[in-house]
């Protein structure tokens, strides 16, 4: 959880106001890029999450596989998926950095009941605050991506924070910084793009990579990790990153349409008892105690004014 | 209903009045026993938690105003499943104590086709062949056991989204909404219609019991029932009381 004071923010999860001070700063938007066919898979981005972030070195699991543990945890925002492909009859070992996307258009964000506990900073870094978090875990089923994770001890949601602390403070993230191979970039979105289709360029001309290519999903507007594939055709083969990432439409048309139109009508649902009430009246038991005499206003009037 | 289930209800019936009987003054019918005034109290008290922590967490604009009731976002959360389980108990019990009763007979379809003129007042009394329950609180009370079943199926995948597909949870998600509508909807009229829009209704949850004039305008066949008499008939004869005493108080002037 970094400083909300560090960055200009852009969004806000389930708040129903303006975001404070919105467009008021040029901020260009950052990217992490990762060349996956650079990776050598030595997990020092791993451990340098573990150590930047002051998370316990806990437990992995062994799954006769090289990698750490199955999947990201709620203390260990980064890992390594290993995956043994074959490919033209060779062994080909698929080494992908698994961690938040920063998706432009983030499920967890929309997802999120809790006013303030999601923020997208205007650079494009989605950020979890977990003081406001109520740990209903809807970001969970909001994100494409199966990245928020939950602490069942704190009741809270965690996920990579993209080093937002650190980027707001001038520095790339930490498993930037620890990478020893190059693979891992930090930059403009802009810059990272050009770089990464360079890349991909030069693997679908030199390396016999026909099928390279950029993940860079626009389901989701785009996203703030990109990646350089060997096939982007079949990203499922990198420990199953969608081709398709979306948000379900519970959480994009129901909730921007359809829940304020129920409460629309709760409150006028109210106001129709009320007004039934003042307009229509109470049902009496029979017989009521007294004859009633209904009288048009006009008669009321004249009534009086008969009267000395 | 299965016999063993008739008998569970019975015996809980017979087990409460054990501990409480309801004062019955002269004049007055017995409308809700003891058992049944408890228990309609324990689902609304339930009903009333849920849907306020539920509706904190249902939209951004209410989030800030209904939050604090509970403690903050993180209560609110951690509570209404519990409420909403105290509600599903509860309402488990009324379900079978009201089961019977309930029950949708012809009665009450000429009750709903009749809802306009009951709406708008234009007859004051109740069908002749309305019981115990009418048309509306029969449906009122089955859109209650259907929300309840939604809320608690789509409640458990929600709390437990651990172990469900994250399209399971979105999906729960929009059906617990919809409940949550539905049952809110019929929460404002049962409300106004057991306060403000029908006299001497409440009492009928709180004392238990209801004038004889009550019973005869709004469940004449009811008040047939319990009585042995005819609710119209009776109301006939009130009313030419009432008139006897309005001239006997009031001489016609000359």
């Amino acid at each position: 959880m970094s400083n909300p004071q560090t960055f200009q923010i852009q969004e806000i999860s389930a708040h129903p106001g303006t975001v404070p001070g919105q467009g008021t700063q040029r901020e260009e938007e950052v990217c992490k890029y990762i060349d996956v066919t650079t990776c050598i898979g030595c997990k020092a981005c791993e451990v340098a999450c573990v150590e930047w972030n002051d998370h316990p070195f806990r437990e992995t699991t062994f799954d006769d596989t090289y990698q750490t543990m199955p999947s990201t945890e709620w203390n260990y925002y980064n890992l390594i998926k290993f995956v043994e492909h074959e490919r033209d009859g060779n062994l080909m070992w698929l080494m992908r950095k698994d961690q938040c996307m920063h998706c432009e258009d983030p499920g967890c964000l929309r997802a999120c009941p809790a006013d303030g506990a999601i923020i997208k900073y205007q650079n494009g870094i989605v950020d979890f605050q977990q003081d406001n978090c109520i740990g209903c875990g809807y970001c969970i089923s909001g994100c494409p991506f199966d990245i928020p994770k939950f602490n069942p001890r704190t009741k809270k949601v965690f996920k990579c924070t993209l080093c937002s602390d650190r980027v707001g403070q001038g520095l790339e993230p930490a498993c930037i910084k620890a990478c020893p191979t190059g693979c891992l970039h930090f930059g403009t979105k802009d810059d990272m793009v050009q770089i990464a289709r360079r890349r991909a360029t030069q693997l679908q001309t030199e390396s016999g990579f026909a099928n390279a290519g950029v993940y860079d999903p626009q389901s989701v507007g785009g996203t703030h990790v990109i990646y350089v594939l060997h096939d982007i055709t079949q990203p499922e083969l990198y420990g199953g990153l969608p081709s398709n990432p979306t948000i379900p439409a519970s959480y994009t048309v129901w909730k921007w349409l359809a829940k304020p139109t129920g409460l629309l009508m709760a409150g006028l649902g109210l106001l129709a008892v009320f007004f039934h009430r003042v307009t229509v009246g109470p049902k009496v038991p029979q017989p009521e105690p007294e004859p009633v005499i209904t009288q048009h206003p006009d008669e009321v009037e004249a009534a009086r004014e008969e009267k000395p | 209903m299965s016999s063993s289930v008739e008998r569970f209800d019975e015996k809980a019936r017979r087990e409460f009045s054990r501990y409480r009987q309801t004062v019955v003054h002269r004049g007055e019918l017995l409308r809700h026993p003891v058992y049944t005034r408890v228990l309609h109290w324990c689902v609304a008290i339930s009903f009333i938690l849920s849907l306020l922590s539920g509706f904190a967490i249902y939209s951004p604009w209410l989030y800030r105003w209904l939050t604090p009731l509970f403690g903050g976002g993180p209560t609110a959360r951690l509570l209404h499943p519990w409420f909403g389980l105290f509600f599903d108990f509860f309402f488990l019990f009324q379900f079978l104590n009201w089961f019977a009763p309930m029950h949708w007979t012809r009665a009450d379809s000429r009750w709903l086709r009749t809802v306009k003129a009951y709406v708008t007042n234009k007859e004051a009394l109740a069908p002749e062949d309305t019981g115990f329950f009418n048309g509306g609180q029969k449906l009122y009370f089955w859109t209650i056991a259907g929300c309840a079943v939604f809320f608690l199926i789509t409640g458990i995948l929600m709390w437990f989204d651990n172990v469900v597909n994250r399209w399971v949870v979105a999906v729960s998600y929009v059906v617990h909404d919809l409940a949550a509508l539905a049952m809110l909807a019929g929460f404002i009229i049962h409300i106004y219609e057991g306060t403000a829009a029908q006299p001497g209704t409440f009492q009928a949850m709180t004392n238990g019991t209801v004038t004889r004039e009550w019973a005869w305008t709004h469940h004449p066949a009811w008040y047939a029932e319990v009585t042995g008499h005819d609710p119209r008939e009776d109301l006939e004869q009130a009313r030419r009381r009432q008139e006897t005493e309005h001239q006997t108080r009031e001489p016609s002037s000359p």
